[in-house]
């Protein structure tokens, strides 16, 4: 057969079609039924004969009852098996390497670069022990100073600490700082409330809980903005802080927080500014400026370190000169000639976790931003708004979706779509669309708990895709709302072209069905003896 | 600043000027200023940030990256004997083979379909784990051991209604202080004491503590310093007598060897995963584990996300999804369990590789070889003049104490003298365990040779002369 054009089949009226998507579907087994006995994924150093003489049977020097009776029963493979697996599970996940990922709003799904990891990895890093004197480890000590440099700047706040493990890790360390600086002037009983609103993260409500506060959640004005006069009714003596995200997780900017910090600074409480979506507001304006005691990033958001299906990520907790003394053990110093560990911090909230925080994280994150400069971060959020306010366009394209609230106000870095009115029209739900536009090789998110906008979707398009790209997504959008019109079922009983088909989610919420690990299945469902 | 500034950055595809002209366009704007309309200009950055000059070039980033991280001497350089919480054992090349995949290591949240690799390699880790520790439930990894003990500690306050816990004395002064910030809304902390000898849990005084109040024991192992508690089933009998909760921390790499907690009565089991194929990186290893058993009242106070396996629409298909959501912050705020939120996903994925490449036969082998290491290590060090090694008369896993006070020397002078010989010696332990006096904390895993162990004998020897 002769050579023809074969491009031309690509487009449908000059408009590149979808892709004929088909994610990998390996009907992988679950590892223990690839098992066969005798089989062996590694061997381990052998003890030397020296060694054996000397000690003896090392194991008969345990109890009988310390002493393990029955090998674990792990699975037994060689090693290309075990390396096949987990490939191919890696085939059946949809990392951001591989999609155009706008569609995981709030998640700040950006470029993560490749050079970043490869240092993150080398030997001068990985193969460090925390507790190596700090002779030795100067290089990294220096990274995390500069770092904490960096963040300062960028935040205008006056120290940080790089110890809180994630965004959540940080959002809970400046509770407890809020906790540590009421009981410092003896009103830590008095002041017992936290303020935040719906549109922040979750976690601020259920960080502050967690460390004893009781929380007062407030809900946006008319128009989407956070309601100012719903603040003044609720601070009072027993208010210690105000914990919020802005831009919140609608891509509102809320233009009246410095009013707001003033109201709870009148009320004697703190202020603490979840800046996980700090990115569309880089080099734009700073928490300190508008007059915030506290602050925290995600290093795997806004500063690209990737998100490892779900952590190891990286927080930054900043406070101010007044709140430095809370912070958690160690910060680290620099005396104009090496960097070292302070731990004699009397006022300290303590340790939040082990050593130093992720500090692969980290390093990855000053290289991020080592490579952009000033210029480059605000070029970062410039282009992330812009693209974020382009699909806008392009979604409100779709019928059937909409940007509720702010009408006719341009969003910051992401917005919260509604499908309510292609719902009404054809009984298709926000999550159905979403499993559709798997099928298109995307991701796509909803909306966190409750959902105040009807039938949400957020989509966050960062400043690492194109704008064909853009297009892209908005088009896989608005083929499957055509579809919710044309041929609902195909969408409801999506997705098609996945990994695997629907899932039966009954068991999951069932105690006698759920099972969390395989021995737990094969009891509880196959029945079987241990 | 008059040097010449790159305008299009790899990283930011429509930094193209004209791409950006055209697409403020397309949707009608100025300039990106009109995006900014809600920031009040008073909140406006006016000028750049001081931020130093940006290294453009990938190369001139490596460059610099690198020629500070040359500063650091690493446990590859040189011979380390660190332990106290982060370790170094072999890591298995799949294991880094598979965490550095894009697929895993870029993904974060999405659906389990478009997402079903994650969620079947975590339930998968979850097994394995219940393997080693015999118990049916282990949740997605929490940031690291020291959130996994004080998570376990108010997961058992809500279970029993109760507010003291009791925690033995030999235990991590930095764990320590975290469970002190932690639980303080909720909880009273009591720690029970040990036998100077043999280091193990004083039950006498555990015994004298415990009450109708009691709402966990806790207690590890292998002990954070090193020795082997031997009556674990005792001590959950004590607890279990009073109503209380028996949670213990164990090393998981001890337990190809070693009892598996539940097997002496532990009720909640939780520690550090690092040990099983991660890379120390200066505590960037850290990830934590809880398990227990298949109750639904434990199962419904994790915070953590609880991956379990479901059925699909086609036979012989294996689904999976988030387990009781409703009882995470996800679902309800703060009226979930603590929170959850991004933890340490590709940890977990990353010790199920390592627990399958190992399989029964290498948890053991692994076990028993690192008992055998550092029992050679505690004879040799007992040798030297001055040296006793171990300080508790116990068994031991991979870690033991030592002392020196008969050297003369404290133990800052001999770090710092096998330091210039290129080798790191123990944890200090003079301002943790004062009552310990002039001793240190010694690892030794299957990494270290005889040859290894040799050598820093022979360099004690020089030392404490």
């Amino acid at each position: 057969m002769a050579q023809q054009d074969i491009s031309k089949h690509r487009f449908t009226d000059g408009k590149l079609n979808l892709r004929r998507f088909h994610q990998a579907r390996w009907d992988e087994p679950i590892i223990f039924e690839l098992s066969c006995e005798g089989q062996r994924g590694i061997l381990v150093p052998e003890v030397e004969d020296e060694i054996r003489n000397e000690v003896g049977d090392i194991l008969a020097t345990l109890p009988e009852t310390m002493r393990r009776k029955q090998p674990p029963r792990l699975p037994e493979l060689s090693q290309p098996q075990v390396l096949r697996h987990y490939v191919r599970l890696s085939q059946e996940n949809l990392g951001t390497d591989l999609n155009v990922d706008v569609g995981q709003g709030t998640c700040t799904m950006k470029y993560s670069p490749k050079i970043n990891d490869q240092l993150a990895n080398l030997p001068k890093l990985a193969e460090l022990h925390p507790l190596q004197d700090e002779e030795t480890v100067q290089g990294i000590l220096e990274i995390l100073y500069r770092f904490e440099q960096i963040l300062k700047e960028i935040s205008g706040m006056d120290r940080f600490s790089l110890q809180p493990a994630a965004g959540s890790a940080a959002i809970y360390a400046n509770a407890s700082i809020i906790r540590a600086y009421h009981e410092s002037r003896g009103e830590a009983d008095q002041r017992d409330e936290v303020i935040t609103t719906i549109f922040s993260h979750p976690s601020n409500a259920a960080c502050a809980q967690t460390a004893g506060f009781k929380v007062i959640t407030l809900y946006p004005d008319e128009d989407g903005y956070p309601d100012l006069d719903a603040l003044k009714a609720a601070v009072s003596e027993r208010t210690a802080g105000l914990m919020i995200t802005n831009p919140e997780d609608t891509g509102i900017f809320n233009p009246k927080i410095e009013e707001f910090v003033k109201v709870v600074h009148d009320a004697g409480g703190l202020c603490s500014y979840d800046q996980a979506n700090a990115n569309g507001i880089l080099g734009i304006t700073r928490a300190r400026d508008a007059g915030f005691d506290l602050c925290h990033f995600n290093l795997h958001k806004t500063f690209s370190s990737p998100h490892g299906c779900g952590g190891p990520g990286g927080g930054a907790s900043g406070v101010t000169e007044e709140l430095a003394r809370f912070l958690p053990v160690p910060v680290i110093e620099f005396d104009g000639g090496k960097y070292y560990l302070d731990y004699d911090r009397p006022d300290s909230i303590g340790k939040l976790r082990p050593f130093y925080g992720y500090v692969p994280v980290v390093l990855r994150a000053y290289a991020w931003v080592m490579s952009l400069g000033a210029e480059g971060l605000r070029e970062v959020a410039e282009i992330a708004v812009l693209n974020n306010n382009y699909l806008l366009k392009k979604m409100l394209e779709i019928p059937g979706v909409s940007a509720p609230y702010a009408k006719g106000k341009r969003r910051i870095e992401q917005v919260r779509y509604s499908w309510e009115e292609l719902t009404r029209e054809t009984g298709v739900h926000s999550e159905e669309i979403g499993l559709r536009a798997a099928d298109f090789g995307v991701h796509y998110w909803t909306s966190h708990h409750p959902w105040i906008v009807p039938e949400p979707c957020t989509l966050e398009p960062t400043e690492s895709y194109s704008k064909d790209e853009l297009d892209e997504y908005a088009a896989i959008l608005a083929h499957v709302a055509e579809e919710a019109r044309t041929n609902p079922e195909l969408v409801k009983t999506a997705p098609h072209n996945s990994t695997i088909h629907t899932i039966d989610h009954t068991p999951l919420d069932d105690p006698s069905q759920w099972a969390m690990t395989w021995r737990a299945y094969l009891r509880k469902v196959r029945q079987e003896a241990k | 600043m008059n040097e010449k500034h790159p305008t299009v950055y790899p990283y930011i595809p429509n930094s193209v000027p004209a791409v950006k002209e055209q697409m403020l366009k397309e949707v009608g704007a100025e300039s990106v200023e009109d995006f900014y309309e809600d920031v009040p200009e008073k909140l406006r950055l006016k000028e750049n940030m001081n931020l130093p000059r940006p290294l453009s070039s990938e190369y001139a980033l490596k460059r610099h990256v690198e020629g500070i991280l040359a500063k650091n001497k690493t446990c590859q350089e040189y011979l380390s004997f660190l332990g106290a919480g982060c370790y170094q054992h072999h890591v298995p090349a799949v294991c880094d083979e598979v965490n550095r995949r894009g697929e895993f290591l870029t993904a974060y949240a999405g659906e389990p379909y478009d997402d079903h690799g994650r969620f079947h390699a975590l339930f998968e880790y979850a097994s394995m784990m219940g393997e080693l520790l015999n118990m049916d439930v282990v949740n997605v990894p929490t940031y690291d051991g020291f959130q996994a003990a004080a998570t376990s500690l108010r997961m058992a306050t809500r279970i029993t209604g109760r507010r003291e816990v009791l925690i033995a004395k030999i235990t991590s002064a930095d764990l320590l202080s975290k469970i002190r910030d932690y639980c303080k809304p909720e909880i009273e902390i009591k720690l029970i004491g040990y036998d100077s000898e043999t280091g193990q849990l004083d039950l006498d005084a555990l015994e004298a503590e415990i009450s109708d109040k009691t709402a966990a024991v806790y207690f590890e192992n292998p002990s954070y310093l090193g020795f082997i508690e031997t009556r674990g089933d005792e001590i959950s009998k004590i607890a279990h007598g009073h109503g209380a909760i028996c949670i213990v921390g164990a090393d998981p790499i001890s337990l190809g060897v070693l009892t598996p907690p539940a097997d002496y009565g532990a009720d909640i089991v939780c520690g550090d995963i690092q040990p099983l194929g991660m890379h120390m990186q200066f505590g960037g290893g850290q990830a934590g584990y809880i398990a227990t058993r298949d109750e639904e009242k434990y199962v419904m106070e994790y915070p953590s996300r609880l991956f379990g396996i479901a059925p699909t629409s086609v036979e012989g298909e294996y689904g999976f999804g988030d387990v009781a959501y409703e009882r995470t912050s996800f679902a309800v705020r703060e009226e979930g369990k603590e929170w959850v939120g991004t933890a340490a996903a590709l940890w977990g994925i990353t010790a199920g590789v390592y627990l399958a490449l190992m399989g029964p036969q290498g948890m053991v082998e692994i076990g028993e070889g690192i008992m055998a290491r550092s029992r050679y290590a505690m004879m040799q060090m007992d040798k030297i003049e001055g040296v006793k090694a171990p300080v508790f008369q116990s068994p031991h896993f991979k870690e033991f104490v030592v002392n020196f006070d008969g050297t003369g020397k404290t133990v800052a002078e001999i770090n710092k003298a096998l330091l210039a010989r290129e080798i790191f010696g123990g944890k200090d332990l003079t301002e943790e365990f004062p009552e310990l006096d002039n001793s240190a904390l010694y690892c030794v895993t299957e990494v270290r040779t005889k040859d290894d162990i040799d050598r820093l004998v022979i360099a004690l020897k020089e030392v404490v002369k």
